[in-house]
């Protein structure tokens, strides 16, 4: 296994109608390593992330995939027309076809086994997220990319959601890139946070990046707070090598939960 | 208009094909089975206004074929093409929106049309007949081209039919898979540019897109999935040919309309139910 990223940008920047979408953005996301962009809204998050699919070719710097990696992108809106008929099930094999142990397998995963018949357009906010990224999952992917996974979806269920993205990554050992618009209940699940405003303002683990005043001055003091609830499930480093030191001190090549490294 | 069709019984000798209804029946199936696919994902991409487009500067490509005394399918294929690419041009610019754009080209292209034929006044074009279809200009060589470009026509859309899929869901998610959707939406447009120069002879100008989308729309109620949809709108749009030229020969009406008027019936009775039940509410 090489420590090459999955996804890096090197100074990566956008200009669209002579104005910088993003701009000198420097960013990684190896193997197993979940890293979250946050920002307000037109801060760029969404850009960056289609610099590092692909779906936009940067201006200045350099946007690069890991060659062969799987990608699974669950895209930030998303709307089927209602003259398209389509199923849970046809949506899972949208791209490349899937049998149907594999999609079972996915919507399981998900929690919406349920739901393989239903057409999408049927689905609330919520289910439809999770059947997008029953649909990513289903690929197997090395790199999950997801952008505001948890719109339409509320509370409870936003925590339940990255928990599941966690446990994914946990089980699966692929790198995760999140967008959030803001950062405390992504917090239990986060290596990295990235906060963007255009550029970076701010990155690090996610208490550092809490306590910044770049990132009070985005967010407000009062969003600082609100992390004190989750960091304590931050039980492992990922060094900038790939390999991962544990709470105990130890350094593994790759972090699984069950090996005896981490917190019961 | 209408030319009083002459039921013709088969002199002795004679082949089913010497026959111009039999001949314009199976153009008119050929066509159906052909469009239908097609005018699915016309539905889906919300490109009916784009189809009315293409079909309306068919009239400037047949009048350049008799012109020349080119193939009238390659001439209007040509400047289908032409005034596809003419769009894209119009839409990079970013001046006007698209359906703003499509509704100048549109009938700017009939009326260039209309205009081209009037002024060449020493050619006889029947220019209603290009307007509304005439199933009596069907020839033997028009159903190889109908039955042989609609088998290539299919071939190449089941070819590009899941990148096609993905691109009309979301464009960003194919790309992530690695897809090209603007090339596949090129290919596609090319394929709706054929399909119309192959379908103008028997359903005319003004009328290729009902005939694209009506079916398509009825077939929506009955499907569960996209290629369901696509196989249903093909059957769907060959039982209104079949039946509309049987009405078309019986009360010696343009095949064209006919053909539109009994896909518009059954469309109209696949969503009765659909509508009643709801206006009961």
């Amino acid at each position: 296994m090489t420590n090459e990223p999955l996804l890096a940008l090197e100074n990566a920047g956008l200009q669209v109608d002579g104005r910088w979408l993003v701009r000198n953005v420097d960013l990684q996301v190896g193997q197993g390593e979940i890293v979250t962009l946050i920002g307000p809204n037109g801060s760029g998050k969404s850009t960056l992330v289609k610099l590092g699919l692909g779906i936009h070719q940067p201006n200045e710097g350099r946007a690069r995939l890991k060659r062969g990696a799987r990608i699974g992108y669950v895209p930030q809106r998303l709307a089927v027309a209602s003259t398209v008929p389509l199923s849970v099930r046809r949506l899972i094999d949208l791209g490349a076809k899937r049998d149907n142990e594999t999609a079972l397998d996915a919507l399981e995963a998900v929690g919406i086994a349920d739901l393989v018949r239903a057409p999408v357009q049927s689905l609330s906010g919520g289910e439809f997220q999770r059947a997008l990224l029953a649909r990513a999952i289903a690929g197997k992917p090395d790199l999950l990319v997801l952008d505001e996974p948890v719109q339409g979806v509320d509370f409870a269920g936003e925590i339940a959601l990255y928990d599941l993205i966690k446990s994914i990554r946990d089980t699966t050992g692929c790198g995760v890139l999140l967008v959030s618009h803001d950062l405390h209940v992504v917090m239990a699940a986060t290596d990295t946070v990235i906060c963007l405003n255009g550029h970076v303002c701010c990155r690090g683990t996610p208490r550092s990046v809490a306590a910044s005043p770049e990132y009070i001055r985005l967010f407000g003091a009062r969003a600082a707070d609100a992390l004190a609830v989750y960091h304590h499930e931050h039980d492992h480093t990922h060094l900038p090598d790939g390999r991962v030191q544990h709470m105990d001190g130890t350094v593994t090549d790759h972090c699984h939960p069950g090996d005896g490294h981490h917190h019961a | 208009m209408a030319r009083s069709p002459i039921i013709a019984t088969p002199a002795t000798g004679t082949t089913m094909l010497d026959d111009f209804f039999a001949r314009a029946l199976i153009a008119g199936i050929g066509i159906a089975l052909t469009v239908g696919p097609l005018g699915c994902v016309v539905v889906w991409r919300q490109m009916a206004y784009f189809g009315d487009t293409i079909s309306h500067s068919a009239l400037l490509g047949a009048a350049i074929a008799v012109l020349l005394e080119a193939p009238v399918v390659l001439s209007v294929f040509g400047v289908a093409v032409a005034v596809s690419a003419l769009l894209l041009i119009f839409q990079r610019g970013k001046l006007l929106p698209s359906d703003a754009l499509l509704g100048i080209l549109s009938h700017s292209m009939l009326a260039i049309g209309l205009v081209a034929i009037a002024s060449m006044s020493w050619l006889r074009i029947d220019v209603m007949s290009l307007l509304f279809g005439d199933i009596l200009s069907v020839g033997r060589v028009d159903l190889l081209m109908i039955w042989g470009g609609g088998a290539a026509i299919l071939a190449v859309l089941s070819w590009i039919w899941q990148p096609l899929l993905s691109a009309t869901i979301n464009e960003d998610l194919a790309r992530a898979d690695g897809l090209r959707p603007e090339r596949t939406g090129m290919i596609f447009t090319l394929l709706l540019a054929l399909v119309i120069a192959l379908a103008i002879k028997l359903i005319g100008i003004l009328l290729i897109t009902a005939l694209l989308i009506i079916p398509a729309a009825t077939a929506r109620r009955f499907s569960s999935g996209p290629e369901q949809m696509a196989v249903i709108a093909a059957v769907l749009g060959a039982v209104a040919v079949v039946a509309g030229l049987f009405g078309s020969l019986h009360f010696d009406t343009p095949s064209g309309p006919s053909i539109v008027v009994t896909a518009f019936i059954l469309f109209v009775f696949s969503h009765s139910s659909a509508l009643l039940s709801r206006g009961a509410k």
